[in-house]
């Protein structure tokens, strides 16, 4: 009568079938296991020693090579922008360079210290100039250098988007409008040398980035002149002295690329340099200096690299000795059992 | 009907015998009239039977659903984020992000914004994936079935989560309570049951519940079809123990008492259905109110590194403070001559010379997002990536797996897996964790005479090693072949603790039984000197007990339901001599007798006219009985101490050999019990029992007082027989384990809820406790005082400082200190003014064992080790008692295994066996400690020798905020160029293999130590940072001036510059992480040198796109850079000069100071360990911590003990067992 069958159901189903545990047991892979079979490096002295001594193996010849293709450069470094202004103008230098009525021209002799091969790259080199400052930088629009139909796009151009009527300027933007007008010319005794000014800008930088068909439009129109002008009726490809400028440099002082002298220039050579001194750094002190130079497989005259490379060199094959000496003086056994903590210090702790 | 009848006679029987104990006269309502129902707190109102009554106010009562999750559908967003930006780093990163869209931004928005969403969505969705985990657990558990009341006496099943409060339910045997139920009537005519609450309090013997007389007759389903009753009672509280509330039934009101309440998560036992109303539901039954809210825990390590990145943060500050002063001073004094800029037309106020405070300000801004790359935003990411990978590992590890219960480890939450490295106290759980809860039956001593030759593993393994050193071979010391013949042939051997001639012989085992000797076996013992006393034995095995046999149809067996597993233990062994008990009557004990193999069993009868129960008072138990013959006789088992002070003059007489007997099988960590008799004259008899009686049915509190002093009149003049020596099985590898741990440098405290006999035999077995130690006992004794507790309070602390006295004036530095705690004395211990004093103590001692603790009380305790010494603690259990505990300690770790699940549901880490703490700890927890420590450091001096450049190249700028590298540079900077790396470093690294670690366990002292974390170790490699980040930025900048850097005479452009300075840092970054790395496989060299390739495959594709997008970064690589000499010349020198220190300092830190580590990865590489095993093996046994406790340290004590006696010319070295 008594309700049996509730009483032998037995309840507790937990029990796992065996398919279920089978399928928690974990796989097997060396990966999952981290057996994986790996290199062990240790740094043995054999190890230390050849390492440091090959690091200063490499690094002394190059240290020595660009020591030398530094050496080979030869370099004329022109600071003008004191020499240039008229000796009653020496207190205002701004008033003269703001003037637009003085004439601005200047010349300077150069002696050449030693041959130099063509080509003879012609730099302008600023200092004090923050051509990386962020509201400079940002100041650009590349669509509107690319494309011609881009014109409009003035975006983050600010102070120079447009002008006062509201149409864009092309090239907008600070970097555009401050470009570099001095401009140089060089005579060898009475020969006229040329400074072809073609191909000083990147190749990628004329075929991709500035339009061919792009025109200068607006430029320098408003009530503010910052530099240069552009010629109206040249493509943005074809102004490379805009190209260059409008790579801005890393560093408060830095050089850009005015053109080539393809021709080699003697010892003693005399050159008279004809320069128009229109750009203004008065304002905020920075110099001015021309420079004419050759350039070797590493590029210009740059002791540095080569020193560097010596140093670190030169203190590898230090540290070689000194780990020669510490493997010798205080010799140690590797893998000897005696310099585990628990046989160092026997009491345990 | 017939057969009705004979169900319900036997289940008279079957109760009766328990109802000695709680047998209480009617339901009284008067005493005991709980005095404050309806008022506060205890306002509960249950109508049973109309569960539909609780569905609306105002007794809206939950379901029982039960919900662990810690988020739901809805508050998963809102919560997940909020819990993301509790990081102070993610609040930073927001507010760039927002800033971000702002002018004062240095940066694109997407370049903030993406990488910010990245990490937080990365962490959310391991969030999720944890929770999801967490919800199909609860799914499974609600979705048990259980039989519940429908209507007109119908029951069907049900889902738990569908029980409401009021229900009926019929639960049957071994299924677990869905609820708190009030016991309505069970199987049984009495109304009782049997449960068992291991899932609640740990404990595995049986309670009895017992119903209210008046629903006893509602015990067929149809009994319910109109039953009501309303129960008012006590709100839903966490209180285990109590229960106040009364009935209304039958126009009568009846109290209710604990005793009739069936919590939730315990099981019914031994009783084959009992029918009960729904109290408490889901969340409010009292298992579910013990739940805390399981606490997000934090490592260590990442505390540490939240105070890093504080530190980062005021460097950040600092510079960003410098910057942007610098930023005004230049505004105000330069920028009105830098005409290019035309500053005076500047509507944002970001440039205006004339305001340069506001422009600072705005600035200071704008410093704090470029600076951001100091505050490493991929850290958190990455390190969530990196742990999710090694629980991966810790999940898949085979060695961690148990084919036994088909479970592998599972490391339930990632944040703690460096934790796991760093732990100083292991706290743990007896029953379930240590032991399995099986007895074995395995020696015992018979009239002097020791019998059973199967050896425990500590005599074992010092009897070989003194073998081996007598040899004058210390190679074959017993320590050093368990450890190097790997782990499978010594294990086993250990385990049996047998030798290997029985090991055959032992292998068709019968649970509860390994008992091994010829003499006592197949009726052999008839031939011993003592066989009458011998049969007295195994008389008392047989009849001394409160057990039930119950037959197993199919093999014709017997087993036992026996209160304890010891007691199931006895009869098996009794059945195994030839004793079986075969059947228990209402007055009678049936055991069928067979002396010899040959013979057929005899059934005997004996009448059972009294039983004394065991009580942990009176640690003993006995029996009265009257034999076929009609002697009478008093049966006795119990404690030693207790048996021995009660023997007669001329009972004493194997008093002294099996003292000696005890004394050893107690070292072996056996669990030992005297037996003894008396024969009783029928006149003493008749007038004892008339006393007896009297006792017995006394009402009131004093009865057990009272049955207790008779009882001990009786229980006197005892002859004593011998001893039992029982095996409290250990799991699987327990001791060994133990015994590495304590190499290990771990401490170990046993926390219980078990008596504190069997803690300490527990404590013996595995190796916790040895003789020799010094026990030091703290207890309440029962003081007659005005004030009771503050009169406990002096005894104790004078105790607690006595024992500190001792411990600190203990010379001898082989002295080892036990310190043995009962639940009661811990109440006073914990509180306020004393648990210093207390943990100050317990600390010094080698082991550290509490019992019967409560739930609470382990938790308590753990949080006093955890605050008190500041260091990490593991706590272990199984069970639901331990869920306090888990969720108290740093790391908890469960153990899953038969039964419930609530301690893994709480714990960080589940593992099937303790055994595998050992490979959890000791491996994964090294590894992983020291991924972890290695990693974070290379992200701090990652992201400084990065973001520095990014400081000194701003001041060169004006202070203008410009950064020199393109955005896209700065964006792949740590989210694909350097971050695959790291994360093989944080997963794969391994300083040495984990079959290093477990050889020397000496090696893990490096975490709890933190020789990886601690400042030196954080500033060295800040300071290599900083060191690097000025090589990298002033080298460049001196090399790239301002003078040509190709031979077509072109200068470098800021793009040419920031692009061979980040190639730079990516060499210098990676080349620096390859040194770090010791251990490399082809995944290694994949990230290290795929980063470096992906750099360079990333220049060129970005060169390729459209200018638009590369801007001046347009063909660098192919046109500008790749051509020019100086540029790969730059790399390579930055490279070599940022790593040569570091080199030099690890060289010379190898050379002259290595680490343990380091020895090692040179003995491997050497393969010194092939060629001089000597030297190797002598290396692993000395590679341990000092440590007091553990096998090891036992078999030293015995190997001492031992030389003691060869020295005194006894040698005993090849069967120390049989002396």
């Amino acid at each position: 009568m008594m309700n049996q069958a509730g009483g032998s159901t037995s309840g507790s189903g937990d029990a796992a079938p065996a398919p279920r545990r089978n399928s928690k047991r974990p796989k097997y892979s060396r990966f999952t296991q981290q057996e994986l079979p790996a290199c062990k490096p240790i740094l043995t002295p054999q190890w230390v020693i050849s390492v440091f001594t090959l690091i200063g193996v490499i690094f002394i010849p190059i240290g020595v090579a660009s020591l030398l293709a530094s050496n080979k450069v030869v370099e004329i470094v022109d600071r003008y922008e004191t020499e240039c202004v008229p000796k009653n103008m020496t207190n205002d230098k701004v008033a003269y360079i703001r003037n637009a009525a003085i004439d601005k021209t200047c010349t300077r002799t150069l002696k050449v210290p030693k041959d130099m091969d063509q080509p003879i790259y012609v730099y302008y080199q600023l200092d004090n100039f923050y051509q990386n400052h962020r509201r400079y930088v940002k100041s650009r629009n590349d669509a509107q250098l690319k494309d011609a139909g881009k014109a409009n796009e003035t975006d983050s151009c600010d102070p120079e988007k447009t002008t006062a009527d509201g149409s864009p300027i092309v090239p907008c933007g600070l970097i555009a409008w401050s470009l570099f007008n001095d401009t140089y010319r060089f005579t060898l005794g009475n020969k006229n040398l040329s400074v072809n000014k073609k191909n000083i800008s990147w190749k990628s930088d004329r075929n991709h980035k500035f339009g061919k068909d792009v025109y200068p439009k607006n430029f320098q129109n408003g009530t503010l002149i910052g530099g240069a002008k552009l010629d109206p009726n040249k493509s943005l490809s074809e102004q490379e002295d805009l190209i260059v400028w409008m790579r801005t440099a890393a560093l408060p002082t830095f050089r850009k690329l005015y053109g080539r002298i393809e021709v080699d220039l003697k010892e003693n050579d005399t050159i008279t340099v004809t320069l128009e001194n229109n750009y203004n750094t008065y304002s905020f002190n920075g110099k001015k200096k021309l420079v004419l130079s050759t350039a070797s497989w590493l590029g210009g005259k740059n002791d540095f690299l080569g020193i560097a490379y010596l140093t670190v060199g030169g203190s590898c094959f230090f540290l070689a000795t000194a780990f020669t000496v510490i493997y010798l003086v205080k010799p140690r056994k590797l893998g000897d059992p005696s310099y585990l903590s628990w046989n160092r210090n026997p009491s345990g702790r | 009907m017939a057969r009705g009848d004979r169900r319900r006679r036997e289940r008279l029987r079957w109760s009766k015998l328990y109802s000695f104990n709680c047998f209480r006269p009617g339901a009284q309502l008067d005493a005991e009239a709980p005095q404050s129902l309806g008022g506060p707190g205890f306002s509960r109102i249950v109508h049973c039977n109309q569960s539909q009554i609780h569905r609306k106010k105002p007794l809206n009562y939950p379901t029982n659903y039960i919900s662990t999750t810690k988020y739901n559908i809805i508050t998963f967003l809102p919560k997940a984020l909020f819990e993301q930006f509790r990081r102070v780093a993610n609040i930073y990163f927001l507010l760039a992000a927002i800033l971000s869209l702002t002018p004062v931004t240095p940066f694109t928005p997407l370049s903030m914004i993406a990488p910010l969403v990245f990490v937080v969505g990365m962490s959310m969705l391991k969030e999720a994936l944890e929770d999801w985990r967490r919800f199909i657990q609860d799914m499974k558990v609600n979705r048990r079935k259980v039989n519940v009341h429908s209507e007109a006496g119908q029951f069907c099943y049900k889902h738990w989560l569908k029980i409401r409060v009021g229900d009926v339910v019929k639960v049957e045997k071994d299924q677990f309570f869905p609820a708190d139920l009030l016991l309505l009537s069970s199987s049984y005519d009495d109304g009782i049951c049997y449960v068992e609450t291991m899932n609640l309090d740990g404990e595995t013997n049986l309670k009895v519940k017992r119903s209210l007389e008046v629903t006893l007759p509602l015990d067929e389903d149809e009994a319910f079809k109109d039953f009501t009753a309303t129960i008012r009672c006590e709100d839903p509280n966490p209180n285990l123990y109590t229960f106040v509330g009364n009935l209304e039934y039958d126009r009568q009101v009846f109290a209710l008492d604990p005793n009739q309440i069936l919590l939730r998560d315990s099981k019914l036992r031994n009783t084959s259905y009992v029918y009960g109303v729904v109290i408490f539901t889901g969340h409010h039954s009292k298992v579910m109110q013990n739940a805390t809210e399981s606490p997000s825990k934090r490592s260590n390590i990442e505390k540490k590194m939240d105070r890093v990145i504080y530190f980062l943060f005021s460097i950040l500050v600092l510079i960003s403070l410098i910057s942007s002063i610098g930023f005004g001073v230049k505004t105000k004094y330069g920028m009105p001559h830098w005409w290019y800029l035309q500053p005076e037309d500047d509507p944002t106020n970001l440039y205006d010379p004339k305001k340069p405070v506001v422009s600072g300000i705005f600035h200071l801004v704008t410093a704090l997002i470029l600076y951001g790359y100091l505050i490493p935003i991929s850290l958190y990411v990455s390190i969530e990536v990196v742990k999710v990978l090694q629980a991966m590992f810790i999940n898949n590890d085979l060695h961690m797996y148990d084919e036994d219960t088909g479970n592998p480890a599972q490391a339930r939450t990632s944040n703690l897996n460096e934790e796991l490295g760093q732990v100083d106290t292991i706290l743990s759980d007896k029953t379930g964790t240590l032991t399995c809860n099986q007895m074995d039956f395995l020696k015992c001593s018979i009239a002097g005479v020791s019998y059973g030759l199967v050896s425990s593993e500590v005599e074992m393994a010092a009897a070989k090693q003194m073998a081996s050193e007598a040899s004058g071979d210390p190679d074959r010391s017993s320590t050093g072949q368990w450890e190097t013949s790997g782990h499978r042939p010594s294990e086993i051997e250990l385990e049996c603790g047998i030798s290997s001639t029985f090991e055959k012989a032992r292998k068709p085992t019968i649970k509860g039984f390994s008992f091994e000797d010829d003499r006592l076996m197949k009726g052999n013992w008839m031939k011993e000197p003592n066989a009458s006393t011998i049969l007295l034995f195994f008389r008392i095995l047989g009849l001394c007990h409160t057990a039930i046999p119950e037959l197993n149809e199919k093999t014709g067996d017997f087993s036992y339901e026996a209160e304890s597993p010891d007691e199931a233990a006895f009869l098996v062994a009794a059945r195994e001599f030839g004793f079986e008990f075969c059947k228990r009557t209402q007055s009678s004990v049936f055991i069928r007798e067979r002396y010899s193999s040959s013979e057929d069993p005899v059934e005997r009868e004996f009448k059972i006219l009294n039983l004394l129960e065991f009580s942990s008072k009176r640690k003993r138990m006995s029996v009265v009985v009257r034999d076929e013959s009609g002697q009478l006789l008093l049966l006795c088992k119990g404690a030693d101490s207790i048996i021995f002070e009660r023997l007669s003059k001329n009972g004493k007489m194997f008093e002294s050999d099996t003292t000696k007997h005890l004394n050893e099988y107690g070292e072996a960590g056996l669990r030992t019990l005297a037996l003894a008799y008396r024969v009783l004259q029928e006149s003493e008899y008749a007038a004892w029992n008339a006393e007896f009686v009297k006792a017995k049915t006394t009402i009131g509190g004093d009865r057990e007082g009272q049955l207790e002093h008779v009882s001990d009149l009786i229980e006197k003049e005892l002859i004593l027989v011998g001893a039992t020596a029982v095996e409290d099985k250990l799991q699987k590898g327990v001791p060994q384990c133990i015994d590495k741990l304590a190499q290990a440098g771990l401490k170990i405290w046993v926390l219980t809820g078990d008596k504190i006999e069997t803690a300490i035999n527990i404590g013996f077995a595995c190796s916790l406790l040895r003789q020799g130690m010094r026990q030091i006992r703290l207890s309440t004794v029962d003081l007659i005082a005005q004030d009771v507790k503050k009169a406990a309070k002096e005894n104790l602390l004078m105790q607690i400082t006595n024992a500190s006295q001792m411990v600190k004036l203990e010379k001898d530095p082989d002295a080892a200190f036990a310190l043995i705690i009962d639940g009661k004395t811990l109440t006073y211990a914990l509180e306020d003014d004393m648990k210093n004093l207390f943990l100050n103590l317990a600390v010094d001692c080698a082991s550290v064992i509490c019992c019967r603790v409560s739930p609470k009380q382990k938790a308590l305790v753990t949080r006093l080790v955890k605050e008190g010494t500041g260091k990490t603690t593991l706590a272990i259990g199984d069970g639901a008692n331990d869920v306090g505990m888990i969720q108290e300690a740093d790391i908890g770790v469960g153990i899953s295994g038969v039964e419930g699940m609530q301690a893994v549901m709480a714990s960080d880490f589940s593992i099937s066996q303790f055994r595998f703490l050992e490979r959890l700890l000791l491996v994964h927890g090294h590894w992983c400690y020291k991924r972890i420590a290695q990693m974070i450091c290379y992200f701090f001096y990652k992201n400084i020798a990065f973001g520095l450049t990014i400081f000194y190249f701003e001041a060169f700028t004006g202070f203008s905020g410009q950064s020199v590298y393109d955005d896209w540079y700065m964006l792949l900077f740590n989210v694909i160029l350097t971050s695959l790396p790291v994360i093989s470093l944080g997963v794969f690294e391994q300083d040495v293999s984990s079959e290093v670690c477990l050889q020397f366990p000496a090696l893990y002292q490096q975490g709890p130590r933190n020789l990886f974390f601690d400042w030196y170790r954080i500033f060295g490699w800040m300071g290599n940072g900083l060191y690097s980040s000025l090589v990298i930025y002033f080298l460049n900048i001196s090399i790239f001036y301002d003078h040509a850097f190709r031979a077509g005479g072109q200068t470098a452009d800021m793009a040419a510059v920031g692009t061979t300075m980040f190639t730079c840092i990516i060499w210098a970054v990676n080349v620096q992480i390859a040194l770090t790395m010791s251990h490399f496989t082809w995944i290694q060299h994949l990230f290290v040198w795929g980063s470096i390739m992906t750099w360079y495959l990333f220049l060129l594709a970005y060169g390729m796109s459209s200018p638009l997008i590369s801007k001046n970064a347009y063909q660098i690589l192919l046109e500008a850079l790749g051509p020019a000499p100086i540029y790969w010349a730059s790399t390579l020198i930055v490279t070599a000069a940022c790593n040569i220190p570091y080199l030099a300092h690890i060289s010379y830190q190898r050379a002259c100071n290595p680490l343990d580590h380091h020895v090692i990865q040179e003995i491997k590489y050497y393969k010194k360990d092939v060629e001089d095993q000597h030297m190797w093996k002598r290396e692993k046994t000395k590679a341990r911590q000092e440590t007091k406790i553990g096998f090891t340290a036992r078999v030293d004590a015995k190997i001492k003990q031992l030389r003691g006696k060869l020295h005194r010319k006894i040698p005993s070295l090849n069967n120390p067992t049989v002396t």
